[in-house]
């Protein structure tokens, strides 16, 4: 039995330890918006926050996660920082296909906190999420508008 | 209701055939994948359905878009069409994906599916008349309620007014009795000129959703008592199934599976696990001892496959070779040339990977089959289910689900199919999705190519005659061998039957090389390829001569004003007239090419650098297309800037190994992709066009390869004729 913290909410799970985070929160909890693209930690679509620690949650196992906290997109809704990222995305109309979009948002998120306004640089060193539509220019516009609308 | 039942001798655009089935599904309640927007609170419950494509509400109107979503923007793009026709406000307008019916078939292409760049190009004029005829209905609606001629009534912005009486009455009040009116059958359309939505950038329907997570793709379907599954295919092609030793997933104790493991499932070459989580599935069918009969591919190899297809190049027997396209006396002008070069292009298998892997959830009942799945051919599944289960068509509903990427490879059933038989093999519901591992190993590819051109120049540098081959494998030979006459696949040849340039003489022809691997339908397919070899080509007859690639194209265009502006404004665009940006350390040089394809013509100028260390950095990519009609320009931008990242990815690093029938690459760190910091700057521009809309998706992607490695070949004097560019060293030969 693993006791951990998801979006706030206390969860026990009762699964294999070897169980990856990302299909805990899929298959388990029922918490979509986190995705599955590669298993291997490659491309980034299942990111979430553990510890406040931005992770692909393919490579995390339930045996690490005891008395962790989880956040995933559906609980960063009233998140001041996701809110002025999901505005950015909409103005720069960044998504194509979209399967990308909540992996993206979650580095974004993770990058804005500690580095509010972040370079170029800084902004490609921090999002390495693959893109297969090719939203990359798009993604690094929003990026930055959503830093600037930044308090 | 008997007005309903009116025969309507329509064309499928207006027919109402559709609505019983769109309706259905939302009293049956299930899944509506693609559910875009959500009514208001407090808006009316009721929801009146005009025709197919519609759906009024006292607040918004619904259109029923009948292609599917992949990224490309159908469901913004076509929902225009019928609000610019209906003359509502944009806001109220939702998108909804169209439950499989015939009625949702694509003119263009006969069936319910997304390929081909087509979406638009299909319905542009039937999307329009659907607006235009709900309108004319809504407003013989109010006429007969306000017993007014229809003639004093007019209806702008959702409202159908009569300004003698100073009455107004909403769509939505008027939907119930509009459905009851007559179905004009040629309604009039709205002049271009008057105009308010088309043309205009307007924000995409399905970006909200998608940014809160709460977009439903394939795999995110949840249905009560729904089992998830996961496949391991035998790794090599046309292999079988041999024995399965199930003790791995079962208890020690009893034969009873291990908790969550609900079946094992096999396939001719394949073999399932059902389980109650995704993970259980997989862990399981990883864990299960199998035996494989690999047959006669075990022995095949990339070398191998190589060498079959360049034997091919010089194959004479006239029954194997299919003529293209064949003017003027070629060989004869190629002996008396002043110059004669020739040159062979070679591509990869290239992979899909879509973000989205390989998914289906499937129920089969007593009552019938209904799926759930990122689909470009619901249609196909409606035409194969009733004979593989025994049951009617009526029987059978494909709800489309939004798509992690398509690129082709989701114009293939094998994974739909997978699913169904899973479900009906448990008695559940049940969600397969493939590993990553089996999207890359067991996908459909771009055929590999090779193509060989001869060239000959007069002695003022112009091209006299070109001779071409390609020798492709046949994708239509598998799916649609009824297209493939005479040895010609209409598929392999795209691109470079009908090219803009003009060559005084001219001889194509095609040699079908199968080479048991399968091959499928992606991104743009053999445009790409032959847009390769012919535009490497051009750059070379122009090297030949110390001539300008730019200045030599423009010649050769002469006779081809719309291809001539867009090559002319990228030209323009990208600064051709003055010399590329330098950075010290590096060799730096620019690449120009042109691409007509799906009634579009695109040209892309790219900026490279080469470093010491032979590290290729990609800094510029001026896009111009002439598309003719623009429906939403940002939507054509992102659809260009998506191509060139796309088709970047492909030309430097793309290329499926084969190795004892199987392949060798499986995951993205061997299928290596672009990532944001490699991504150039990228400048599109769109020509300014009232033609006839042509097609975006795709037509960005053939030009982008060889303007890479014409830039390549500015900067360093090598002309890379095989792809992909990475596995050649661009370092300084000392």
């Amino acid at each position: 039995m693993v006791t951990l913290k998801v979006n706030g909410k206390p969860i026990e799970v009762n699964a294999a330890l070897d169980t990856p985070l990302l299909w805990l929160l899929r298959d388990y909890l029922q918490l979509t918006a986190t995705k599955f693209g590669c298993g291997a930690g490659h491309c980034g679509v299942c990111s979430v926050m553990v510890n406040d620690t931005l992770v692909r949650s393919c490579t995390v196992t339930l045996s690490s996660l005891d008395n962790a906290e989880v956040v995933t997109l559906e609980g960063l809704e009233s998140d001041p920082v996701v809110s002025l990222i999901t505005a950015a995305w909409i103005a720069e109309q960044v998504p194509q296909c979209g399967y990308c979009a909540p992996g993206m948002i979650m580095a974004t998120t993770a990058l804005l906190r500690r580095t509010p306004h972040p370079n170029d640089i800084e902004i490609d060193n921090a999002i390495t999420n693959l893109c297969r539509c090719g939203s990359y220019p798009r993604v690094r516009k929003a990026i930055h508008r959503a830093a600037a609308a930044a308090p | 209701m008997q007005s309903w039942g009116a025969v309507m001798p329509l064309p499928i655009n207006l027919s109402r055939r559709g609505i019983l089935k769109g309706t259905g599904a939302l009293v049956l309640g299930a899944h509506l994948p693609c559910l875009i927007g959500t009514s208001p609170a407090g808006a009316s419950p009721t929801v009146e359905v005009i025709n197919a494509w519609l759906r009024i509400s006292a607040e918004t109107v619904t259109v029923m878009v009948a292609c599917a979503e992949m990224g490309q923007g159908v469901f913004t793009a076509l929902p225009m069409l019928v609000a610019e026709e209906l003359r509502i406000d944009w806001r109220s307008v939702r998108a909804e994906a169209a439950p499989f019916d015939p009625v949702y078939g694509n003119p263009l292409l006969g069936a319910m599916r997304t390929g081909g760049s087509i979406s638009v190009r299909g319905f542009f004029l039937p999307l329009r008349r659907a607006g235009a005829a709900a309108r004319l209905m809504l407003m013989a609606a109010a006429a007969r309620v306000w017993r007014v001629p229809i003639s004093e009534l007019s209806a702008e912005d959702g409202t159908v007014s009569h300004a003698a009486t100073e009455r107004h009455a909403s769509y939505g009040a008027l939907a119930r009795l509009a459905m009851r009116q007559r179905v004009p059958l040629d309604p009039k359309l709205r002049e271009p000129g008057d105009w308010s939505l088309i043309g205009k950038p307007l924000p995409r329907l399905d970006i909200p959703v998608k940014v809160t997570g709460q977009a439903q793709f394939g795999i995110d379907v949840r249905l009560p008592d729904m089992l998830y599954a996961a496949i391991r295919h035998c790794p090599v092609f046309g292999g079988t199934l041999g024995t399965v030793d199930e003790s791995a997933v079962r208890t020690r104790i009893t034969p009873a599976y291990q908790p969550g493991i609900i079946a094992v499932v096999p396939f001719k070459s394949a073999v399932a696990v059902v389980a109650e989580t995704w993970w259980q599935a997989h862990s399981a069918v990883a864990k299960l001892a199998l035996t494989w009969n690999e047959g006669n591919a075990a022995g095949l190899n990339s070398a191998a496959i190589d060498a079959t297809m360049v034997g091919a190049l010089d194959v004479k027997t006239s029954g194997r070779i299919a003529i293209v396209v064949s003017r003027g006396e070629v060989d004869q002008v190629l002996k008396t040339a002043t110059t004669v070069i020739e040159a062979v292009y070679r591509q990869p298998f290239l992979a899909h990977a879509t973000p989205e892997p390989m998914t289906c959830t499937a129920s089969v009942t007593a009552q019938g089959c209904e799926l759930w799945l990122p689909t470009q051919d619901p249609s196909h599944y409606v035409k194969i289910l009733p004979s593989l289960l025994g049951i009617r068509p009526e029987r059978i509903t494909v709800n489309t689900t939004f798509l992690g990427g398509g690129f082709g490879r989701r114009l293939e059933s094998d994974f739909g199919l997978e699913a169904v038989l899973l479900s009906r093999a448990v008695g559940r519901p049940v969600q397969l999705i493939w590993s990553r591992e089996e999207d890359i190993r067991h996908d459909f590819y771009r055929p590999i190519s090779i193509n060989r051109a001869t060239v000959g120049l007069d002695g003022r540098g112009r091209i006299v005659g070109w001779r071409h081959r390609i020798v492709a494998p046949s994708i239509l030979g598998r799916v649609r061998p009824a297209l493939v006459r005479d040895g010609l696949d209409p598929s392999a040849i795209d691109g470079i039957n009908d090219q803009p340039y003009d060559f005084p003489a001219l001889h194509f022809d095609y040699v079908r090389q199968d080479v048991g691997v399968p091959v499928g339908f992606w991104r743009s397919i053999a445009h790409g390829s032959n847009a390769f070899a012919v535009e490497s080509m051009i750059d070379e007859a122009a090297g030949a001569t110390g001539r300008d690639p730019y200045h030599f194209r423009r010649e050769l265009l002469a006779r081809a004003p719309r291809a001539l502006r867009v090559l002319e404004m990228a030209a323009e665009k990208a600064g051709w007239d003055k010399p590329p940006a330098e950075i010290p350390g590096a060799r730096c040089g620019r690449g120009i090419a042109l691409h007509e394809g799906f009634d579009s013509i695109v040209a892309e100028v790219v900026e490279i650098a080469v470093f010491a260390d032979g590290r290729l950095k990609v800094g510029r990519v001026v896009g111009v297309i002439d598309c003719g009609l623009v429906i939403n320009p940002d939507i054509v931008r992102a659809q260009m800037e998506g191509a060139i990242i796309f088709a970047l990815s492909a030309a430097i690093y793309g290329k499926i190994t084969i190795e004892k029938g199987r392949v060798v690459e499986s995951n993205y760190h061997d299928v290596k992709m672009l990532t944001l910091a490699d991504t150039p700057s990228i400048e599109i521009h769109l020509i300014d066009s009232n033609g006839a809309p042509g097609g975006v998706g795709e037509a960005g992607v053939p030009p982008l390869a060889p303007a890479l490695t014409n830039a390549i070949f500015a900067a360093t004097g090598r002309r890379l004729r095989t792809l992909p560019v990475a596995d050649h060293d661009l370092r300084v030969i000392p």
